[in-house]
C-alpha cells in the first residue's frame, strides 16, 4: 500500500511513492540519499534526525513520511550555496571546533539554522535550552554553544 | 518502518470518528511523539493508525466572548507557550508545557496527546486540573463535556470512549481570573526528562493583596492519575499571605490527600517530600507574582 507524497526538499520538488510506515528519516535517508540526516535513537531524545518543516525544527525519527505532504523539508544538503560557500553556522562550528564524531553535528546545524531565521539574538543561557533536544557525547557542549553564540548570540 | 498494519489521515473530526468505529484496534495519532514511541518500544504492535494531524480546526488557541479559553487539541507546546492569549491569561500553562522534553519535540507533541494518553506524569496535568478545564469529546452520538477532574479513571486510562476524538478543552473565566500561578517540575535532567514529581499551585489574592481568597493545588505523578488537594486548598482560604505558617500548612496537609509509589524512577518516600517541598515552593512563588500584580510573565 504506497501512497504519492509531494513535498519540496532543500528547494527542490519530490514525488515519490511512500509507505504510510515510513518515518522521515527513512525516507529521507533511503529514497533521497540525505545521509546527513542521522538515524540515532529513534525515539526523539538524541536530535541527530533533526531537520526543519516548514522552518520548525523536528525530530524525523517521529515523523511519519505522510505529514510531509505540501511542506518544504531542509536538510545540512540544502544549505549549500551555489557558490558552494558555507552558511555562517557552519564557519562557526569549524572556526570554534564544535564538531568531533560529527553524529550530532547535521541536527545541531538544523536546530543553529532556525534559530538564525528566528532575526533574534540569544542568551548563552537560552541557547543552553533551545540545544536541549540535541545529545552530544563528545564535545561537553561548550564549543558547540560558543559557535551558535558567534553567530546568534547577544553580542554578535 | 513503524509496525503498524493500516494508516489512515482523518480530513475531518467526523472523518475520525467514522475511521474509529470501522476499525476497533485503531489508535488516534496526533504530534505522534507518544504513540510513535509506544509503536517503536513494539508495544501496539501491528495496530491501526488514525491520524488528526492534519485537521486545521484542531489547532491553535481562542477566546469566547464571556471569557472562555478554547485550547485546540492539536496545538503543540511550543505554539501554545507563545500564544498570545495563554501568556496573557494563564502563562504558567505556557510553562508547565514548555518542560516537556526538549524543543523538537515541543514542537511536535500537544496538548490534547499529553491529556487524553492518561498519563499522571503529563507536564500539562497538574496545571489543567488547577483551572478545571472541560474536556470536549465529539463521538458518534455527539458532543459531551468532562471536566479533566473527573476525566481520568487510572494510569494510561480516561473516560473517553474509543470512537471520541478530544476537540477542545475550556477553561472558564471564573477558573482564571484574578488568578496567579506556579508549575514545578522535579527531573534529574533540566530537560529530556520525563515528571518524577509536578506541582501547580495557583492563588487568588483579595484586593488588598494581603489574604489568600482562593488557592488551588494540582499534582503529576503524586498518584496513578492527576489529582487536586481539595482539602489544602481550603485550609489555605482566607489566610493572610504573610503569615509564615501557610507553608507548614500546605506542605504537611498535601501529604494525607496523595498516594504516590516507587517507580525505578524515584521511590515513594522521596516523592513524598518532593510533594512536601514543591507545593511550598510553588506556593510562595505564585503568592509573589500574585504581589507583583497578577501578571505572571
Amino acid at each position: 500500500m504506497l501512497n504519492i507524497v509531494h513535498m519540496t526538499v532543500n528547494g527542490k520538488e519530490v514525488e515519490l511513492a511512500v509507505d504510510p510506515r515510513e518515518s522521515l528519516v527513512e525516507t529521507l535517508r533511503e529514497k533521497l540519499n540525505l545521509t546527513s540526516v542521522k538515524r540515532g535513537c529513534g525515539v526523539g531524545e538524541c536530535g541527530a534526525c533533526t531537520v526543519l518543516i516548514d522552518g520548525v525544527a523536528i525530530d524525523a525519527c517521529l515523523y511519519l513520511t505522510m505529514w510531509a505532504e505540501g511542506k518544504h523539508i531542509l536538510t545540512t544538503e540544502g544549505l549549500k550555496s551555489p557558490t558552494g560557500e558555507l552558511t555562517p553556522i557552519q564557519q562557526a562550528f569549524i572556526d570554534e571546533a564544535a564538531v568531533q564524531c560529527g553524529f550530532c553535528t547535521p541536527g545541531l546545524i538544523m536546530t543553529g539554522v532556525e534559530l538564525v531565521e528566528s532575526g533574534r539574538k540569544y542568551t548563552r543561557e537560552e541557547l543552553r535550552k533551545l540545544i536541549s533536544g540535541h545529545l552530544c557525547r563528545c564535545t561537553g557542549y561548550e564549543n558547540i554553544l560558543n559557535a551558535i553564540e558567534k553567530v546568534v548570540g547577544v553580542d554578535s | 518502518m513503524y509496525d503498524i498494519s493500516n494508516y489512515f489521515e482523518a480530513r475531518s473530526v467526523e472523518d475520525a470518528i467514522r475511521l474509529l468505529q470501522e476499525h476497533e484496534d485503531a489508535e488516534i495519532i496526533s504530534g505522534g511523539t507518544d504513540v510513535l514511541v509506544k509503536l517503536r518500544s513494539g508495544k501496539g504492535a501491528g495496530e491501526t493508525l488514525v491520524s488528526i494531524h492534519e485537521i486545521p480546526e484542531l489547532h491553535g488557541v481562542d477566546r469566547l466572548l464571556d471569557g472562555t479559553l478554547v485550547l485546540g487539541p492539536a496545538t503543540c507546546f511550543t505554539d501554545l507557550t507563545n500564544d498570545p492569549i495563554i501568556q496573557e491569561c494563564i502563562p504558567y500553562l505556557g510553562e508547565a508545557v514548555d518542560t516537556v522534553g526538549g524543543p523538537q519535540i515541543r514542537n511536535m507533541g500537544t496538548i490534547g496527546g499529553n491529556v487524553c494518553n492518561g498519563a499522571t506524569s503529563a507536564d500539562s496535568a497538574a496545571t489543567m486540573q488547577t483551572l478545571n478545564a472541560i474536556v470536549v469529546l465529539q463521538g458518534p452520538d455527539g458532543t459531551r463535556e468532562v471536566p479533566v477532574t473527573e476525566f481520568y479513571t487510572g494510569p494510561g486510562r480516561t473516560v473517553r470512549e474509543h470512537a471520541e476524538v478530544c476537540i477542545a478543552f475550556l477553561i472558564r473565566p471564573e477558573d482564571y481570573q484574578g488568578f496567579t500561578g506556579c508549575y514545578m517540575k522535579y527531573g534529574k535532567r533540566a530537560s529530556m526528562e520525563i515528571a518524577t514529581l509536578g506541582c501547580c499551585v495557583r492563588v487568588k489574592l483579595s484586593e488588598d493583596k494581603k489574604t489568600i481568597e482562593e488557592a488551588r493545588i494540582g499534582y503529576g505523578v503524586a498518584a496513578p492519575t492527576p489529582i487536586r488537594c481539595r482539602n489544602t486548598e481550603a485550609l489555605l482560604a482566607g489566610k493572610s499571605v504573610d503569615d509564615p505558617q501557610i507553608y507548614d500548612l500546605i506542605g504537611e496537609h498535601v501529604l494525607e490527600e496523595v498516594n504516590p509509589r516507587s517507580s525505578w524512577r524515584a521511590s515513594k518516600e522521596f516523592r513524598m517530600q518532593l510533594i512536601s517541598e514543591l507545593a511550598k515552593r510553588a506556593l510562595k512563588e505564585a503568592i509573589a507574582r500574585g504581589k507583583d500584580g497578577g501578571k505572571d510573565a
